[in-house]
């Protein structure tokens, strides 16, 4: 927590903070940093960071050394950037504690050798101005490339991310410097709420929590219901398997999202604001508490907001673990206290919403962007994207992908650009098979489709949905059978059980594809499946059900023959389904190593040291560890 | 069964209203207290805030994040979300049932390890990647997972790390 947290009383008192801001976000001296979300620390970003601090302290050497959130660049964590005055910020990728003595050692000249990109500035979507760290030179640095001519970012126009990997998320201070609360104080003293209302008409946002209702309408279906007090909610109960875009905003830069939602409040006539977050997310609820409370001290959440006579004050509450609380009414029911079942809609949460009264949910990623459409103008916002979806949005590109990384990218871009580009494809010697968008209720578009530019209108034509932002891409190693199975397996669970036909049509579903996994399945196994899915989705009541077929139907459609694989030849071409594969080992390559042996789950390799070994069925689990540790290929799946 | 005595319970509450909507944080309270749900300290919630004892017993068992019984030392998280999935994550629960003698999920028969499945933790970029306790593992492979377990097993040669680590 910083020392000099000032009150806020008046603009000249926000620049103050935000001088303090930018001295420690570009100090006159070496500063360096590591990103420390969590995916960062999973890698051991924490453990880099404590050799940071040991090397400069031990050596009392007189650099800065601040944490950062995550500037999305995952598969390289944990990152540490060392940023010298007048010099391009440089990143290294893969840092281990050992190379930090390495890379400090040669200040201020780079390690070239270890050294992933430069990055010559950073630009800012709130204000829209462009810092440049070098003093006006190019920054060019030998051998290195600069992050405007990697494929990963050069494409990508930072909106919501704008902050992340660039601030301290700690650091209230930093955020002003970035321009943050500005937007607040436009939305408080300069425009009335009626105006702050038309910019979000204007600007064409939609949800960001995957359904894509225009953001400006339900504020105004807000503003316009009858019933005091109302409430603004920020979903952030990020269930979605593959997708942790909140995540990176909420552990990056949480101010953003919590000065969204006081623009909220003022427009719609809110005093209160419950942010829902997951209980898996112990870092998110640890970063938004902080700044919760510096806001608080800070005057910018209480009563009297910077004496504009408007109160606003924001709690968390926690998720339990339950997939369906991403639904709005079943989050609502569990804020209450209640076990997170929907309820039909109408009443929307607009009209009727927490404790009854009329309340406006939006997803983090909605909020983030809000204080920039203030600030900017919705026109400016509404410039960007296509016909009908406008802006950016948040993508977490994970699986079978070179780059895994969190990006954000103007809508429209094309998912051929996302997966080949930005991402780099999949990793050599595999095929790109399909992209799998929206989580368990989105669909899985298949390779030849990739031209299809990433709106929501165009996901949903092609069977999928925007859904939050996960976006899966899935090699030639990846059954779609068996992925079919995972996502019925999930929403199996996941199903609250209110609905008979979701309930017992997931489970039905799943058998069906699981019988047909273990090549037991007929081909009217299929019919039956596309009826079924048929049925869950027009007779369940939210949008778990309505969407649960759509994982199955998309696979069936565009995946048909990998069914009939499995159906009509008992055979899986991935080689995933268990019961339909065999291991052995090829006796031309095996060298007798061992090293299958010790590994085996079974105890099914037989062999000694130096001699072939082999594989008794009857004993094989088809684990598959013999052929993860095989460093000669010798283990043939077939 | 375990006994508590409920001045000392209504100290730990103090932070919550008796309130409704605090019945779902103050699970999680006791949850991360006792690393499950005692059946004395839910009927003292229910009584507490006014809350039927099978309400309590609704929500208790309708979010994955409470348990009703007693589980092992350290709490093996290992992630199915599709990314883990499809790198993988399954034969990563597999190994993890084969180094502590868990089927699929639940306790180990040695009460040090509980085996659980999480839908996601958020670290797909690392895929896949589990949780033991606090740590998370990343980019595992079936090979190091008996290593990594090792750490947290009374005993253990190395204890386990402040942070996690890229495995």
């Amino acid at each position: 927590m910083s020392d000099h947290l000032c009150h806020v009383t008046d603009l000249e008192a926000l620049e103050r903070c935000a001088i303090h801001g930018r001295a420690s976000l570009y100090p006159e001296r070496i500063k360096i940093m590591v990103g420390m979300a969590t995916c960062g620390r999973a890698a051991g970003a924490a453990e880099v960071l404590e050799a940071v601090h040991e090397e400069v302290e031990g050596k009392h050497l007189p650099y800065a050394v601040a944490e950062t959130g995550c500037i999305g660049w995952c598969s390289q964590e944990p990152l540490l950037d060392v940023w010298v005055p007048g010099q391009p910020r440089v990143t290294y990728g893969r840092v281990k504690p050992g190379q930090v003595r390495d890379i400090l050692a040669e200040l201020p000249d780079p390690k070239t050798n270890l050294a992933l990109a430069v990055m010559t500035g950073d630009d800012n979507a709130l204000t829209g101005k462009r810092i440049s760290y070098c003093n006006g030179g190019d920054g060019h640095v030998d051998g290195l490339k600069s992050y405007a001519d990697l494929p990963l970012f050069k494409r990508q126009l930072r909106i919501v991310m704008r902050n992340c990997g660039i601030v301290d998320p700690a650091s209230f201070e930093e955020y002003a410097a970035r321009g943050g609360y500005r937007a607040l104080w436009r939305a408080l003293f300069s425009l009335t709420p009626r105006e702050v209302l038309q910019e979000v008409l204007t600007s064409g946002l939609r949800g960001r929590g995957g359904a894509g209702f225009p953001t400006g309408r339900k504020w105004q279906a807000v503003c316009e219901a009858k019933g005091t007090p109302k409430y603004i909610i920020c979903n952030a109960d990020e269930g979605d398997p593959g997708a942790y875009m909140d995540r990176g905003v909420l552990e990056g830069d949480p101010h953003s999202v919590i000065e969204g939602m006081i623009i909220g409040g003022y427009t719609m006539g809110a005093h209160e604001g419950v942010i829902y977050v997951r209980d898996e997310y112990p870092l998110a609820v640890a970063r938004l508490s902080e700044a919760i409370l510096q806001a608080q001290r800070s005057d910018l959440l209480g009563k009297d907001i910077l004496g504009s006579g408007f109160s606003f004050n924001i709690s968390i509450t926690k998720g339990a673990g339950a997939f369906v609380c991403g639904e709005e009414t079943a989050l609502i029911a569990s804020i209450e206290g209640r076990v997170g079942e929907p309820r039909p809609r109408p009443p929307y949460p607009a009209e009727q919403g927490l404790w009854g009264k009329p309340t406006c949910i939006n997803n983090v990623e909605t909020w983030a962007t809000v204080p920039v459409i203030v600030q900017r103008g919705g026109a400016w916002l509404s410039a960007i994207g296509t016909g009908k979806s406008k802006g950016t949005k948040v993508f977490s590109l994970v699986g079978n992908v070179t780059n895994t990384a969190l990006i954000e990218v103007p809508m429209g871009t094309t998912l051929a650009d996302v997966v080949n580009e930005i991402g780099g494809g999949v990793p050599a010697g595999r095929v790109c098979k399909a992209v799998q968008t929206g989580g368990p209720s989105g669909g899985c578009i298949p390779a030849a489709m990739l031209d299809l530019p990433v709106d929501y209108e165009s996901l949903t034509q092609a069977g999928s949905i925007m859904g939050s932002g996960g976006m899966i891409v899935m090699d030639d190693h990846t059954c779609m059978v068996d992925i079919a199975k995972y996502f019925l397996g999930f929403l199996e669970d996941e199903s609250c059980g209110k609905c008979f036909s979701c309930r017992v049509g997931t489970q039905r579903m799943k058998e069906i594809v699981d019988r047909i996994s273990k090549g037991r399945g007929s081909e009217e196994d299929l019919k039956l499946l596309e009826d079924l899915a048929w049925l869950v989705g027009e007779t369940s009541m939210c949008g778990l059900g309505q969407s649960a077929p759509n994982p199955v139907l998309t696979t069936l459609r565009y995946f048909r023959d990998e069914y009939l694989a499995h159906i009509r030849e008992h055979r899986c071409p991935a080689k995933v389904c268990k019961e339909l594969i065999t291991y052995s080992i090829d006796p031309v390559t095996c060298n007798g190593c061992g090293a299958c042996i010790s590994l085996c789950s079974g105890t099914a390799i037989l062999g000694e040291k130096n001699k072939l070994h082999t594989i008794e069925q009857a004993k094989c689990t088809k684990c598959g560890s013999c052929l993860e540790t095989c460093k000669f290929d010798a283990v043939l799946v077939n | 069964m375990l006994h508590v005595e409920s001045a000392t319970l209504d100290e730990a509450f103090a932070q919550f209203d008796d309130r409704r909507e605090n019945l779902i944080p103050i699970l999680q309270e006791v949850q991360a207290t006792y690393s499950y749900l005692p059946e004395d300290i839910l009927r003292h919630v229910s009584r507490k805030l006014k809350v039927p004892l099978p309400q309590v017993y609704q929500v208790a068992t309708f979010y994955r994040c409470f348990s009703l019984k007693p589980r092992g030392k350290h709490v093996v998280q290992v992630c199915l979300g599709t990314a883990c999935h499809v790198r993988g994550g399954t034969r990563i629960l597999e190994r993890v049932g084969t180094e502590t003698g868990v089927a699929g999920v639940g306790t180990s028969p040695d009460l040090e390890f509980v085996v659980e499945t999480v839908r996601c933790i958020g670290c797909c970029g690392l895929a896949p990647v589990m949780r033991v306790d606090k740590d998370i593992y990343a980019t595992l492979e079936q090979t190091k997972v008996k290593r990594v377990l090792d750490r947290y097993r009374a005993g253990g040669r190395r204890a386990a790390k402040k942070g996690a680590s890229r495995e």
